[in-house]
C-alpha cells in the first residue's frame, strides 16, 4: 500500500468504524475484517505481548470474531442484554508504517460505557494493520491496548472495544 | 462485637431436605467485618505460585486477605511472603507489581532491606539509642507461609493448623489439578485482574454451580461451540451422565464430571493422548484415569477455585459487602509444546476472563443477584436445596454449596472444630456413631 493512503483517509476510517460500534451495527463492522483478520486485546500486565505466547483477554481469529458478533446480537449474551450504551472518542491518528503488506496505524481512544446505572471508562490506543479491499480499507489486525491497570471496577469487557 | 448481631442466617433442615441462606448474609457490613475476623484472618489463603518468582530476586506484590504483600525469592532460592509496609513508618516499600530486585528500599526515609526482609541499612543509624533493635526492624513476614506443590499459601493466624491438615480431603483433588500435564505447572504470562459488584460468597456458589451452565452460558455451549463446528455431543455426551458434587470437609468441595477434553482441546488430541500415556507411566492406570478423564471445579475454603476445563486458579477478596476484587491466572504444564500451549490459551479465553464467552455473563448475573438482594427484608431467603434428598447428589445439585455454607456458619458462630458439611441428618450421624 506504500504511499497510497493519507492520514485523512485513516481518520475517516477510524471515525466511521467507531460509529458502527456505538450503533451496534456489528455485522457491518465485522465485514471490515479480512478473512485472516484478527481482533486482539492483550492482557493489561503485558500490553506488548504476542497472543501466541501469552494469555490474552481476546485473541479472536475471523471465525471467533464472527461468533462473538453473532452472540452479541443474539440476545443470550446476558452481559449485554440489555445492551450497553457506549460512546467512543477516537483521536490522535498516526500512520506508523506504510508498507507493502499493509499500513500500520494508531489512534487513541476513550470509550464510555453505561449499563445498570454504572459508568465505566475504557482508555487506551488502537494499533491497526489495514489493507486495501475492493470497497475500502480493511482490518488485517485490530489491537486494543488498554491503559487501565486492572478491569476494576469495570469487571468485564463484554462489548467490542 | 463478640455476639453475632443476627439470628440464624442458615436454615439447614436435613430431615425435610430444605437449605436456605438469609440474604442479609450478602448485604450487611457488620457481617463482612465478622467474616474478615473469623474467616479470612484465620484461614489459609492462596497468595501466588513459585513460578512467578522463579529466580533469586524475583518478586511480585499483591493484596492477599486485604494486606499488601511481597512474594520474593531470596539469594538462597528461598521464597518469602513479607508484609509490604515499612516497619519504620508504614509506607508501601515495594511499589512495582512484579520484577527482579537486589534489595528493597523504602523511599520515605531510605531504609533498605535484603531480599529475605532483614533490615540492611538505616541512614543515620547512630542517632538511635541502644534500645533500638535493628534485628527486629526488618520487613515482617506473614505469620504463616507454606508451599504446596508450588502453590504459595499464607495465613494470618499464627496458631492455625498446618496447610496439609487444612486442605484435608481437598488435597487429593488439588493434586489432580496440578498433575494433569505430567510435569509441574507454571503461571503463564497474562493475568486477569477484574472485579464484581457482588458479595464474595456469590462467586463461590457460582464457581461450583453446574445447574446454571446451560441457561447462563447458552451462548457458549450452544452458539459458540456450534459456530466453531465443535462436536458437542462427543464432549458433553449424547446422553449426558452427570457426575457428582462432593463435600470434602472443612468447607472445601468439588463438582466432578466424567468428560472428554473440551472441543478446543480435542483439536490437540494426539498430544493429549501422549500426555495421558505419560500419566499412566508416572501414576498408574487408575490414578491417571482419575486425573485425565474427569473435569472438576474444586473449591478450597474460603476463596480459591481451580477449574480443570480451563486450568485456571482464581481467588478474590471482598472490599465491601457488594464489591470484590478478583485475580485469575492460567496454570499450565511447563513443558507443553508451543502449539499445545497456544491451544490452551485459546481454550481458556474462549470461556474465562473478563472478555471470554462465559465469565462476563457470570459477572452480570451475580451483580444482578446483588441488586436483587435489596429486597432482603421482604424476600429473605435464597434456596440451595437441590439434591438434598439424594444419597449422592449430582454435579447439578448443590451439596457443594451447602458444604461451604455449613463451614461458614460454624466459623461465624465461633465453632472452630470440625464441621459436618454433609447432608446427613443428625439422627443418622448418631446411629453411625
Amino acid at each position: 500500500m506504500a504511499g497510497s493512503v493519507t492520514i485523512g483517509e485513516i481518520e475517516r476510517f477510524f471515525v466511521d468504524e467507531a460509529a458502527l460500534l456505538d450503533e451496534w451495527r456489528l455485522e457491518e463492522w465485522l465485514a471490515l475484517f479480512t478473512e485472516d483478520g484478527r481482533y486482539l486485546v492483550p492482557p493489561l500486565d503485558a500490553p506488548e505481548a504476542d497472543h501466541r505466547t501469552t494469555l490474552f483477554l481476546v485473541a479472536d481469529d475471523r471465525r471467533n470474531l464472527a461468533s462473538r458478533v453473532r452472540q452479541l446480537l443474539g440476545g443470550s449474551t446476558w452481559a449485554e442484554n440489555p445492551r450497553s450504551r457506549t460512546r467512543r472518542l477516537v483521536t490522535n491518528f498516526r500512520i506508523l508504517e506504510d508498507g507493502t503488506d499493509g499500513v500500520r496505524t494508531t489512534a487513541n481512544f476513550a470509550v464510555w460505557r453505561f449499563q445498570h446505572d454504572a459508568t465505566d471508562v475504557y482508555v487506551g490506543r488502537y494499533t491497526n494493520v489495514l489493507v486495501r479491499g475492493p470497497a475500502g480499507l480493511l482490518f488485517r489486525e485490530r489491537r486494543v491496548i488498554l491503559d487501565l491497570e486492572t478491569l476494576r471496577p469495570h469487571g468485564k469487557l463484554s462489548f467490542i472495544l | 462485637m463478640d455476639q453475632l448481631p443476627f439470628e440464624d442466617l442458615i436454615i439447614d433442615d436435613r430431615v425435610n431436605g430444605i437449605f436456605r441462606v438469609n440474604r442479609r448474609a450478602f448485604t450487611d457490613p457488620a457481617i463482612l467485618e465478622i467474616e474478615k475476623r473469623e474467616i479470612f484472618d484465620k484461614s489459609w489463603l492462596y497468595a501466588g505460585h513459585v513460578s512467578e518468582i522463579a529466580q533469586p530476586g524475583d518478586f511480585v506484590t499483591r493484596r492477599v486477605g486485604g494486606r499488601p504483600l511481597i512474594l520474593v525469592r531470596d539469594r538462597m532460592h528461598q521464597p518469602h511472603a513479607l508484609l509490604n509496609s515499612c516497619p519504620h513508618r508504614g509506607n508501601i516499600v515495594c511499589r512495582e507489581g512484579a520484577g527482579s530486585a537486589h534489595n528493597f528500599v523504602c523511599f520515605y526515609h531510605a531504609w533498605n532491606f535484603d531480599l529475605d526482609g532483614s533490615l540492611a541499612g538505616v541512614p543515620g543509624e547512630e542517632s538511635y539509642t541502644p534500645a533500638f533493635e535493628r534485628s527486629a526492624m526488618g520487613l515482617k513476614p506473614v505469620p504463616r507461609f507454606e508451599n504446596y506443590k508450588g502453590m504459595l499459601f499464607v495465613c494470618f493466624d499464627p496458631g492455625a493448623e498446618d496447610l496439609v491438615s487444612y486442605l484435608g480431603n481437598a488435597r487429593e483433588y488439588l493434586d489432580y489439578m496440578l498433575d494433569f500435564g505430567g510435569e509441574d505447572v507454571e503461571i503463564v504470562r497474562g493475568s486477569q485482574a477484574y472485579s464484581m459488584k457482588a458479595n464474595w460468597k456469590l462467586l463461590i456458589e457460582n464457581s461450583i454451580d453446574g445447574y446454571h451452565a446451560i441457561s447462563t452460558h447458552y451462548r457458549y455451549f450452544v452458539q459458540y461451540l456450534h459456530d466453531i463446528g465443535a462436536d458437542t455431543a462427543s464432549w458433553l455426551g449424547p446422553r449426558r451422565r452427570w457426575g457428582v458434587g462432593v463435600a470434602l470437609g472443612g468447607g472445601h468441595s468439588v463438582i466432578e464430571n466424567p468428560q472428554r477434553p473440551t472441543p478446543i482441546m480435542l483439536q490437540a488430541e494426539d498430544e493429549l493422548a501422549e500426555i495421558r500415556s505419560r500419566l499412566v507411566a508416572k501414576f498408574g492406570a487408575e490414578h491417571a484415569h482419575r486425573i485425565a478423564d474427569f473435569n472438576r471445579n474444586l473449591f478450597i475454603f474460603p476463596n480459591l477455585i481451580l477449574i480443570s476445563n480451563w486450568h485456571t486458579i482464581r481467588t478474590w477478596y471482598p472490599l465491601a459487602p457488594d464489591y470484590i476484587e478478583i485475580d485469575a491466572w492460567a496454570a499450565l504444564p511447563r513443558d507443553d509444546s508451543p502449539q499445545l500451549r497456544q491451544r490452551r490459551y485459546e481454550n481458556f479465553i474462549s470461556f474465562l476472563g473478563p472478555a471470554g464467552f462465559g465469565t462476563p455473563d457470570d459477572v452480570s448475573g451475580l451483580e444482578g443477584c446483588q441488586r436483587g438482594f435489596a429486597t432482603w427484608r421482604e424476600l429473605p431467603w435464597s434456596d440451595i436445596s437441590r439434591g438434598m434428598g439424594r444419597d449422592q447428589p449430582t454435579s447439578q445439585d448443590e451439596l457443594q454449596m451447602r458444604a461451604f455454607w455449613r463451614r461458614w456458619n460454624a466459623l461465624m458462630h465461633g465453632e472452630r472444630g470440625p464441621t459436618d458439611c454433609s447432608d446427613r441428618p443428625p439422627a443418622t450421624l448418631a446411629a453411625a456413631e
